[in-house]
């Protein structure tokens, strides 16, 4: 047997049911595992070892009386955006480094209820803006497979940890790609559901008409029986859809006859990596022997104007969530300051890192007086366009495929300080958040050892065709059994 | 689009940021460089196009007033980084 760290949910399941293994013995390898490992990865801001120990004590009372559902005892990691009753919850920012909330995000109370082992809190970028973890407050989490490289972001350590067998699965958050681009960074399957899937409550805010939370597991089995416990309406998310969830993993069947894939030629964008080209035309090749019909040349011309739009609108909406920061009711507050204004700007000043505060200038100015219909508005209206096409595309399409990033993961510090190459490596991605349409990042293979994700898109709500194309490919291409070298 | 270093003040005072001149000079380059990029969406012919604030076509969501519990004032006021008497102290608003 593989070591229990490397388990996937459905696995350790499996021996938990059959008690072969013990929640106690599975959390205890895992955290042995992070004790191993984390100096060089650096996932966790936080490891929640006591708790982590009890609620595995407790899951084996529960699965002894015969209470055990497909999660119960199962340890997890929970990207440090979504709030933790009573557990430090930081956005790994100066700002909220102190923060303990006094309530638990909806996703974590029902994690919670299923039986979740909380192995503690990942490592991400600053308010989950950035796109490989480096704007971190903390530190910078590494990649697994290379540990020179950046993981992706911003939930690099959610994606990390899980590569590297510090957890068996993690939640992200994912504004403009920030659970599918790590995903493929560290070859782990990553889902952003469809906009109002799942509840938002608890979960900091950074652009609220885009943000979703989403699983990132070891396999696409693991990625739906994870949906199957956070999807759902919830009274105290006003935006979550009132819509029947289904049981995800009904559509992990092993073919795609009659399904419709289209390949739209705006996703293989100028400046993309040969490699990563190649892998992915390949894995798509691979979607047509498993009996889908590809179209590979369809094309939504709006696309190139994704990028502009989103990073318009999501830091617009941004500096809006982040004027709570104010030094007075939670987290960072300056003390030497003159008069109130002063302690204000001070506050922000030392409590922001510089992303943060690029994306609150970039949203500030897109809203002030002269600038908001040229900008913001403007912005609004692309924004209709693009979700249009979606939507038209979709009338003849079950799904559309493309990679889920430009390039393999970068090294650390190559792009730090380069904002508008930073924003780049969203592209693929952040159309998806726009139109508030799901996608998954499923492993599609590797170029010169480093990993590569297929992205698939599909309309609102389709998450189980999602799942059924990322699972008909994960079976016959078997990328999910690699592990990285560590 | 061209920023200059006051139009960068100006957006950091709108913001509340307190920012260092090195700051600024940094942030006059690196925005306006990214707004330059922005330019792009004028090519786009949005006439007639109504704008999109929302993935999701929501009317206003209302609930019963009923009464709930909420947290109490000790573990709202846990967080603050300063207190007096269960409320946040503040500094003067008018001096």
């Amino acid at each position: 047997m593989a070591s229990e760290y490397d388990l996937t949910v459905h696995e350790a399941h499996d021996l938990l049911k059959s008690r072969k293994l013990s929640s106690l013995e599975l959390t205890k390898a895992v955290l042995e595992r992070i004790h191993r490992v984390e100096d060089k990865v650096h996932s966790f801001v936080t490891v929640t070892e006591d708790m982590a120990l009890t609620q595995a004590r407790q899951a084996d009372e529960n699965i002894k009386a015969g209470n055990l559902s497909p999660l119960t005892g199962i340890p997890a990691l929970i990207k440090d955006v979504m709030c933790t009753k009573g557990v430090k919850t930081t956005c790994s920012s100066k700002m909220l480094s102190n923060f303990i909330p006094p309530y638990d995000a909806t996703v974590v109370e029902r994690l919670k209820a299923a039986g979740m082992v909380m192995m503690g809190k990942g490592n991400m970028d600053e308010f989950a803006m950035g796109s490989s973890t480096e704007n971190s407050a903390f530190f910078v989490t590494h990649n697994p497979w290379d540990l020179d490289r950046v993981p992706g972001g911003s939930s690099g350590g959610s994606a990390a940890s899980v590569a590297a067998g510090e957890a068996i699965y993690a939640l992200g958050s994912d504004t403009g790609g920030s659970i599918r681009q790590p995903a493929g960074f560290c070859s782990v399957a990553g889902l952003k559901p469809t906009y109002g899937r799942v509840s938002r409550y608890g979960l900091v805010a950074f652009a609220s008409s885009l943000d979703q939370i989403g699983p990132l597991t070891k396999d696409v089995t693991d990625c739906a029986l994870v949906m199957n416990v956070i999807a759902g309406y919830d009274v105290c998310d006003s935006t979550s859809v009132d819509r029947q969830v289904p049981d995800y993993t009904k559509s992990l069947v092993p073919n795609l006859k009659g399904l419709r894939i289209g390949v739209p030629k705006e996703y293989f964008v100028q400046g993309m990596e040969s490699g990563v080209e190649q892998v992915v035309r390949r894995a798509i090749g691979k979607l047509e022997e498993l009996g889908a019909e590809v179209e590979w040349d369809v094309s939504l011309p709006h696309t190139r104007y994704a990028l502009a739009c989103y990073y318009i609108i999501a830091p617009s909406e941004a500096m809006a969530n982040l004027a709570r920061y104010d030094g007075v009711k939670y987290g960072f507050s300056a003390k030497e300051a003159e008069n109130m204004w002063d302690a204000m700007e001070k506050t922000r000043q030392y409590g922001f890192g510089p992303e943060v505060k690029r994306r609150i200038m970039l949203g500030t100015y897109a809203l002030s007086a002269g600038y908001y219909e040229a900008y913001y508005l403007k912005a609004q209206k692309v924004r209709t366009l693009i979700s249009r096409e979606f939507a038209e595309t979709f009338t003849r399409y079950d799904a559309l495929v493309t990679p889920t990033s430009p390039t393999v993961p970068f090294r650390i510090g190559e792009k730090a300080d380069k904002p508008l190459q930073m924003y780049l490596s969203d592209v693929c991605t952040l159309p998806a958040n726009i139109a508030g349409i799901p996608g998954i990042s499923v492993p599609a293979g590797f170029t010169d050892g480093l990993p590569v994700g297929m992205q698939i898109l599909g309309k609102p709500f389709s998450e189980e065709t999602l799942f059924r194309v990322a699972y008909a490919y994960e079976q016959a291409a078997g990328w999910q059994k690699r592990r990285p070298n560590l | 689009m061209k920023l200059d270093r006051e139009e960068v003040k100006h957006i950091a005072l709108l913001a509340r940021l307190g920012l260092t001149e090195a700051d600024v000079e940094k942030f006059r380059e690196q925005l306006s460089n990214i707004l330059e990029n922005f330019e792009i969406l004028k090519q786009v012919d949005t006439s007639g196009v109504p704008p999109t604030s929302h993935p999701v076509a929501l009317r206003n969501v209302l609930r019963d007033d009923e009464v709930r519990p909420s947290f109490s004032p000790k573990e709202i006021l846990a967080n603050a980084p300063r207190e007096e008497d269960g409320c946040f102290r503040v500094r003067a608003v008018l001096e």
